[in-house]
């Protein structure tokens, strides 16, 4: 068989041809607001926010924790009603300064407690019921798209998958800088894709090379970033962040949070983990002059049980409480913490804020995006938590 | 006379109409049992062995397609189905046949983690070359790529699991049934030592019960999400509680005491049922077979799945009784797997894109663990699927970062004049990647090391190897990668046939390389299309 022939036998009916993105891409209004940065810090696995956040001053809640317990006197004393997990020590400060929040009683209607679909409901900002390909970073990406002259539109840091930018036209995944910056020598987008995989590779192939064109990381800083895992990605987040325009979107992610056995050491490693990072986060970002301009969000699929379980665990649950650090945020307590006694049937708490108000709020406050365009990337209108 | 004769010239006309009818449908049956028996005898020839061998192998070489070549299509199925097996043949690592409790209570602290960076480090990176081994010397390849299929399917991670012994036996018993039974293999997971710590099963008991297993055997392991009830799951942990680890033999051990023997309502029935109960209940469901038959179809015909097929290929799979075999060669006979449109639209996977090259190369490896690391350093970490539901594979085994670091291999594995070893000589050359194997291999052992005592820390650059890590490092360092460039263009004696090249090497034409040469560029070129990536 022939060359011609074998094109023609795989029904080469796509003539699409991968180019460069500055070619390729769609117009669409650009948006100077993008230049303010989201720094989405995945907990992989569910963390447990009951003891994130503690609710130390409620009785329920020894009762609902009698082993998997933060005790009263390390918890880390916010307001008379709640305080935070000691290993988040190195956050006070933040605390102090007001460039911390933290967003209360975050879930869905009719919660799917799967990690999967839960996550990939976080992910695309879709319903319960609803399954939606494109991460909600993408759709709001491909409405409003930010300018062409940064060196992707979101960056996940790391080899895994994309999420809220799944399927975004210029979403990069890059595991550290340097290696990046070395094999991308090799990316070459030129070549006709006649199916639906070729034409994902070149897309990459073109991604990469564009990246590699705009990429110059900062070799002198100052900021001491932790040596684990989450240190190093935000090493390389604040390193993308720091080439020429940057990029509207990081994510980094840490787990595992997944805690059914032996939770206590495991969440206070982790924990202990993310303050430094934000710490790193911050200690960049005004090196960069960019902290005011920096909005770090962290995210995971669900909360855990309200109940802890004879593993010295916790299953999987409903209503959680994220947090929001910036040097513009509005800090304190937004929202409402979940009763900690109405509990359902199967003993979960009920969420008291819709998470897509959490995104709601990023990109009517923080990226001056129009409602429409909010309502329309979102299915739907969400209130703000008034975090910006 | 008239009257007479009109009922029975009738009659004749209904009887020559039944005997015309008669004829008419052998003749039909006949003729298509022949076009049958025709397109079934028919050589399928080169193109469609290389796509065979290409989705259910580790790249073959042209003398394998060659032969395959001039069978059948059935034939060529019966063939691969019967060559497979039950047992690796590559020698396992001493220790892994040798279960002795690797934690006991009254440990040091010290001895606590000299014990976990054995079984996690030492004997982790062991096991992984181990498996590569296997899978680059198997006869084969199609029997590791189903132990490969159900260890992405019941994904056990040694980072939770830590004892290196029970991962072995479970991939063991993977293989064991991978082309056998799938009831089988299900009740055997569901007792399966690794598994029962990896989804807390251990932990499950009456009136404490841990949902984990619960959830997931009905999620990922035969329903699929949203097929039952949250009170479903509730209702199978009461049933699997008690079934528990012996950590003393290593061994299944069905607590009585700990079993929840009350009644249960799960789909609708009710009864006193246990853990065996369930399995049984879970292969009554239609859904079981489908959701596997699925994952089957996006393995080895298209991402797409085309519902009907999927659904007569899983009444196959019901009526055979689980048997994966006749399921594997419905699903292989299909015309959807031969189709034209489904050809080349699959993304190999990171251990079908290293072990496949150096197969397709043979490369003579004198130590596989450094190709283990690369595995994971392309987002596929042997016994350390990310999670309960696997990897997703697909496109998603590409982005960026894997993509550039899959060219980045392939352009060093024929980079020999670039690399500047000093082993080179004449055709051979030793290809000791400094930059993929040293330096990172480091570091991802240095991760290997912490996964699982902190999940996600990362003790990379801080200087905290212990000796035994570094003399390992030292000691895999040795190994030698050879490319015996004279003897593999052998294969080619005739060059005029530009195709022949691509033909075998690529899944379809390549996308950016005009220029076909035989040799060491040549071969490069072609590593380096983007129709490389894909089977």
């Amino acid at each position: 068989m022939k060359r011609r022939d074998f094109l023609s036998a795989l029904g080469a009916t796509v003539s699409t041809f991968a180019l460069p993105p500055a070619f390729s891409q769609p117009q669409s209004p650009s948006n100077a607001a993008y230049k303010k940065l989201l720094v989405l810090i995945e907990l992989k696995g569910a963390n447990d926010g009951l003891n994130t956040l503690v609710p130390y001053a409620d009785p329920a809640y020894a009762a609902l924790r009698p082993t998997v317990q933060i005790k009263r006197d390390q918890v880390l004393a916010l307001t008379d009603r709640f305080g935070l997990h000691p290993a988040l020590e190195p956050l006070m400060p933040l605390w102090k300064a007001g460039e911390m929040a933290a967003l209360m009683g975050l879930g869905y209607p009719q919660p799917n407690l799967s990690h999967f679909r839960s996550i990939e409901i976080w992910d695309t900002a879709s319903k319960s019921n609803e399954y939606l390909s494109e991460g909600w970073l993408a759709r709001t990406f491909a409405a409003v798209a930010p300018p062409r002259s940064f060196l992707a539109d979101g960056v996940a840091v790391g080899t895994g998958d994309l999420g809220p930018l799944a399927n975004a036209t210029r979403a990069l995944s890059i595991a550290s800088t340097d290696a990046f910056l070395r094999q991308a020598k090799l990316a070459d987008p030129h070549g006709r894709a006649y199916n639906r995989a070729l034409q994902h590779i070149l897309r990459l192939e073109g991604d990469a090379q564009f990246a590699s064109t705009q990429l110059k990381p900062k070799t002198d800083w100052k900021t001491d970033f932790p040596g684990h895992n989450l240190g190093q990605q935000i090493k390389t987040a604040m390193q993308v962040v720091s080439a020429s325009d940057g990029v509207a979107a990081v994510r980094v992610s840490i787990g595992s949070f997944d805690t059914h056995s032996g939770q206590l050491g495991t969440q206070q490693n982790l924990l202990k983990q993310l303050a430094e990072s934000v710490v790193a986060i911050k200690q960049a970002s005004e090196e960069l002059g960019r902290w005011r301009d920096t909005l770090a969000l962290t995210y995971c699929e669900f909360g855990r049980r309200a109940k802890e379980n004879a593993s010295g665990g916790t299953d999987h649950g409903t209503a959680n409480v994220q947090f929001a650090f910036g040097g513009t945020v509005k800090g304190g307590l937004k929202g409402e913490y979940q009763s900690l006694v109405n509990l359902t049937g199967d003993g979960n708490f009920v969420h008291t804020a819709d998470y897509r108000s959490v995104y709601a709020t990023v990109l009517r406050d923080w990226w001056n995006l129009p409602t429409a365009t909010v309502e329309s990337v979102l299915g739907g209108k969400y209130g703000s938590m008034a975090f910006v | 006379m008239s009257t007479t004769h009109a009922p029975a010239s009738a009659f004749f006309r209904y009887v020559l109409w039944v005997i015309g009818a008669i004829i008419a449908w052998a003749l039909i049956v006949s003729q298509a049992r022949a076009q049958t028996i025709a397109s079934n005898a028919v050589a399928m020839g080169f193109d469609d062995a290389r796509h065979l061998l290409g989705r259910t192998s580790f790249a073959a070489q042209p003398s394998e397609i060659a032969a395959y070549a001039k069978l059948s299509r059935a034939a060529a199925v019966d063939e691969l189905l019967a060559q497979t097996k039950r047992v690796a043949s590559f020698p396992a690592p001493a220790w892994a046949s040798r279960y002795e409790r690797v934690f006991r209570q009254d440990m040091t602290q010290e001895e606590r983690q000299a014990a976990q960076r054995r079984e996690q480090v030492e004997r982790g990176l062991e096991l992984r070359a181990w498996w590569t081994a296997e899978m680059l010397s198997t006869p084969t390849p199609f029997t590791e790529k189903m132990t490969l299929f159900w260890h992405n399917h019941f994904a056990t991670a040694q980072q939770k699991v830590r004892v290196a012994s029970l991962m072995y036996r479970q991939n063991a018993m993977l293989r064991q049934y991978a082309l056998g039974n799938f009831g089988a293999m299900l009740r055997e997971v569901s007792k399966d030592p690794a598994m029962l710590i990896y989804l807390d099963g251990a932990q499950n008991r009456k009136g404490m019960p841990n949902e984990n297993f619960a959830r997931e055997v009905m999620e990922l392991f035969t329903l699929g999400e949203g097929s039952y009830s949250e009170r479903d799951i509730k209702e199978v942990a009461r049933a699997f509680s008690g079934w528990s680890i012996d950590l003393d033999a290593g061994e299944f051990r069905f607590r009585r005491a700990q079993h929840d023997d009350g009644e249960k309502i799960i789909f609708g029935q009710r009864g006193k049922f246990n853990g065996d109960d369930v399995v049984t209940l879970l292969l009554r469901q239609q859904k079981t077979a489908e959701f596997i038959v699925g994952k089957l179809w996006i393995e080895f015909v298209s991402p797409e799945i085309n519902r009907d097929e999927v659904g007569r290929i899983a009444k196959v799979f019901r009526d055979s009784g689980y048997e994966i075999k006749p399921t594997l060669r419905a699903l292989l006979l299909s015309d959807a797997f031969w189709a034209a449109n489904h050809r080349a639209v699959l993304v190999k996977s990171p251990v079908e894109l290293v072990v496949g090259s150096l197969r397709q190369f043979r490369f003579e490896v004198e130590d596989p663990a450094p190709f283990a690391v690369i595995m994971r350093q392309l987002g596929q970490d042997l016994f350390g699927p990310p999670n309960v539901k696997g990897w997703p594979g697909g496109e998603t085994w590409l982005n960026t970062t894997t993509l550039l670091a899959r060219k980045s291999f392939l352009n060093r594995l024929f980079r020999v004049d670039e690399m500047g070893a000093p082993e080179i000589q004449g055709a051979s050359a030793a290809l000791i990647d400094r930059d993929m194997m040293g330096e990172r291999r480091q570091r991802a052992q240095a991760r290997l090391a912490t996964a699982g005592m902190a999940d996600g820390s990362d003790m990379a650059g801080r200087g905290k190897l212990g000796a035994t890590m570094r003399f390992g490092v030292n000691n895999a360092m040795k190994g030698q990668y050879h490319f015996d460039a004279a003897s593999w263009f052998a294969q080619y004696p005739n060059r005029a046939d530009a195709d022949s090249l691509w033909k075998t090497l690529l899944a379809g034409p390549p996308v950016q390389v005009t220029e076909l040469k035989y040799d060491l560029a040549g071969v490069r070129a072609i590593a380096l299309d983007p129709m490389y990536q894909l089977k």
